[in-house]
């Protein structure tokens, strides 16, 4: 239903475009609108994970086609499009979030560090534990500031002593920005934060399993303007650390924070490329129009 | 570019908005005051109708908290207590004490003479006197020798008459209490002799065909043990069931079937789990008749539908967004569910469990077919020992004739009535304290 009407705008721009084209003297090679195969380079020199023919049905609902992506290694790659697209779907193929979902299923390849994190040997725990998340709405544990941090580092074992789990604690909320402002306060219950600081506290508990990928979905649609800027800051200082996959609405935001760009469009992956070209200099007519805000 | 062309107007447009409103205002504002009060009817009846029944029982049982009691002057001859005078417990143990308050009896109203007379006056007290003798000498040994005032414990009939429940203008063929014994009574009332005391036997007694020696202890113990029982085997069952259908069975024919049948177990009558002990645990499995043990099974099954879809309710009302974070975390579903989902999740679970058990409690019909309607002296010491329980008690009482069982039934009625609002009052502070906000 909604596939239609959006087709059916954007065969409405399709009519508008010579009169958008004449604004502009455009010397690329602006492919056409019914072109639905990647545009751009996929790949990249460090990938730290790769993507290929991945592909997601909700029931007979086929909600991805054919994405094939690399992800670079200390990088932040911002996945960009109208709601619908499919980003955050491919987003929680990245973790196997979407194993919750029980219609869902995904097919190709999608590899960490060379290993498929679809193959039957791979443990959804530990993928997890290597690839962190960080959601839309900031989901702190109804429990204390200490315990939300240490929450992973216990499960997983990954220390010994209390001495140890404080130091780990302290050292992941100093990442996150976040010790100054709960150093006296760690044992309050982690939803009396503020909204931007619940959010740097998840990010805080993401990394103090130390994963290999951050993902986050929308990690500041539920955030003002300041803590918009103070999460955008982190994810920046992060990347010399991690790999971080974010998904957003906000081009700004995109254009901001990351080195390169994918743009979906409802199911395909349109365009991928940095981010510095997909903003001024899109190849996809679709991503053209998306960024210059004809839709979406 | 062709710009669609104007609709026309709707004629309804074209009509003032205010005046169309207004005129339909009044109407509408007359349907909510008759609805406001129709709720407050309805409130008012039902408030009116819990005040006449809690008025009537209360009326009816508070009575039975005080019991009357006689002072009588008793002399613990030991020509009676320890003829041979070799104070050998046994010989002492098995004394005539009755002679004791007969003669005590005697010794208060020397006049009377005659056997029927007699018997008329040794009647003022309960049987129990005899046996209050024999507990203070095998108490205190030394009293042997000694005269002492001692209140012995009225019969039921002095009772009921000293509670002002026997009409005295009746005639004495149609009376309990004779012309005789009003006279002695009224005596003994205006020396002071006849007082009323707190009726504690009828929460240390266990169940007696003399109404004034007859104590709901027994049933209480009995109910405990059941509900113990109950309670140990349907919560974490339930517990572990709701878990397990609402975030590990896979969604498919077999579990909605399961759920459809779990939801009408709820509703089945609870006279069939009765049958269904009987038959399973009693006749298969040989379990002993009317004991704590299988009430608490059969108690069980009931209330185990009950838990299962408190749970499940309680559980999906944990938001997805915990749920998620313990996932992408890491957290396996067992640690998600045990560190996370479940602590939220438990003071709904712990309400819909004590209400169940609430439940279970006010039960009678399952365990009169288990036998657990017997009339059992004894006061239960474990869950194998013959038992009966608090409602079931209450049925048996009402069906006897006694004035005085009356006033108990309807007393044993305000304890279980107050064991419902304390469980039920547990439930509520249990949930406002665990409550969290997320």
């Amino acid at each position: 239903m909604s596939t239609t009407i959006i087709e059916t705008k954007s065969a409405l721009d399709t009519a508008l475009r010579p009169a958008a084209e004449a604004g502009k003297q455009s010397s690329l090679e602006v492919t056409d609108y019914d072109n639905r195969q990647t545009v751009g380079a996929i790949t990249v020199d460090h990938p730290k994970m790769v993507c290929r023919n991945v592909n997601v049905y909700y029931g007979a609902k086929q909600a991805l086609r054919n994405v094939g992506i690399d992800i670079g290694a200390n990088q932040v790659i911002a996945f960009i499009g109208p709601s619908g697209c499919g980003k955050s779907t491919f987003l929680r193929c990245l973790n196997r979030m979407n194993d919750t979902i029980v219609t869902c299923r995904v097919t190709g390849q999608l590899k960490l560090d060379d290993e498929d994190i679809y193959a039957p040997v791979i443990d959804v725990v530990q993928l997890r534990a290597r690839i962190g998340m960080v959601f839309q709405k900031p989901n702190p544990f109804p429990k204390s500031i200490y315990e939300n941090v240490a929450y992973g580092p216990r499960i997983h074992g990954m220390v010994n002593t209390k001495a140890e789990l404080d130091e780990l604690v302290r050292a992941s909320l100093e990442r996150a920005g976040l010790l100054k402002e709960v150093d006296k306060r760690m044992n309050d219950p982690g939803t009396s934060l503020s909204g931007g600081q619940q959010q740097r506290l998840c990010i805080a508990r993401a990394i103090a399993v130390n994963p290999e990928v951050i993902l986050m979905d929308e990690p500041c649609s539920a955030l003002d303007p300041i803590a918009t800027a103070k999460i955008e800051e982190l994810i920046d200082e992060l990347r010399e650390n991690y790999t971080i996959v974010i998904v957003t609405h906000s081009m700004q935001q995109a254009a901001r924070v990351s080195q390169r760009t994918a743009y979906f469009h409802l199911g395909d992956l349109i365009e991928v490329g940095e981010t510095d070209q997909i903003f001024t200099n899109p190849k996809h007519k679709l991503t053209e129009d998306y960024i210059t805000g004809r839709f979406g | 570019m062709n710009k669609p062309t104007p609709a026309a107007v709707p004629a309804a447009f074209n009509r003032d908005i205010k005046t169309i409103v207004n005129a339909g205002l009044q109407r509408r504002h007359a349907a909510e005051r008759r609805f406001r009060s129709y709720g407050l009817i309805a409130i008012s009846l039902g408030l009116l109708f819990v005040v006449l029944m809690f008025a009537n029982i209360i009326a009816k049982g508070y009575p039975a908290f005080w019991q009357t009691y006689v002072q009588v002057p008793i002399s613990f001859d030991p020509a009676v207590i320890d003829p041979q005078g070799i104070r050998d417990p046994a010989a002492i143990e098995s004394a005539d004490y009755a002679a004791l308050v007969r003669a005590g009896m005697r010794r208060m109203f020397p006049a009377v003479e005659g056997r029927t007379e007699l018997r008329a006056l040794y009647a003022l007290v309960s049987s129990d006197a005899t046996y209050e003798l024999q507990r203070r000498i095998h108490q205190n040994p030394a009293l042997i020798g000694s005269s002492q005032e001692i209140w012995l414990l009225a019969s039921a009939t002095v009772d009921t008459l000293v509670k002002g429940n026997i009409d005295r203008t009746l005639d004495e063929t149609e009376r309990s209490v004779k012309d005789n014994q009003i006279g002695w009574v009224d005596k003994l009332q205006a020396t002071g002799k006849i007082e009323k005391q707190f009726n504690t036997i009828l929460f240390s007694g266990g169940d007696s065909r003399e109404p004034e020696q007859a104590g709901i202890r027994g049933a209480l113990m009995g109910s405990f043990y059941t509900l113990l029982i109950t309670f140990l085997l349907s919560f974490p069952i339930g517990v572990a069931t709701a878990v397990y259908l609402e975030e590990f069975a896979p969604k498919n024919r077999w579990t909605d079937l399961i759920e459809v049948n779990i939801n009408n177990l709820a509703a089945v009558p609870s006279i069939v789990f009765g049958l269904l002990g009987l038959a399973v645990f009693i006749n298969f499995f040989s379990l002993p008749r009317s004991a704590p043990l299988v009430g608490g099974l059969v108690l069980s099954l009931m209330t185990l539908p009950v838990i299962i879809i408190a749970g499940r309710a309680a559980l999906t009302s944990v938001p997805p967004s915990i749920r998620e974070a313990a996932l992408g975390m890491g957290a396996s579903k067992l640690q998600m569910v045990g560190h996370h989902v479940l602590p939220l999740a438990m003071p709904g679970m712990l309400t819909g469990s004590i209400i169940g058990m609430a439940r279970a409690l006010g039960e009678s019909a399952p365990l009169l077919m288990i036998g657990m309607v017997a009339f059992i002296v004894d006061v239960p010491k474990g869950i194998m020992d013959p038992a009966t329980v608090l409602p079931v008690q209450i049925y048996l009482w009402s069906d006897l004739p006694e004035r005085a069982f009356v006033e108990r039934t309807s007393a044993a009625i305000m304890v279980l009535l107050a064991f419902m609002v304390l469980m039920n009052g547990l439930a509520i502070i249990l949930r406002k304290r665990f409550e969290r906000r997320w």
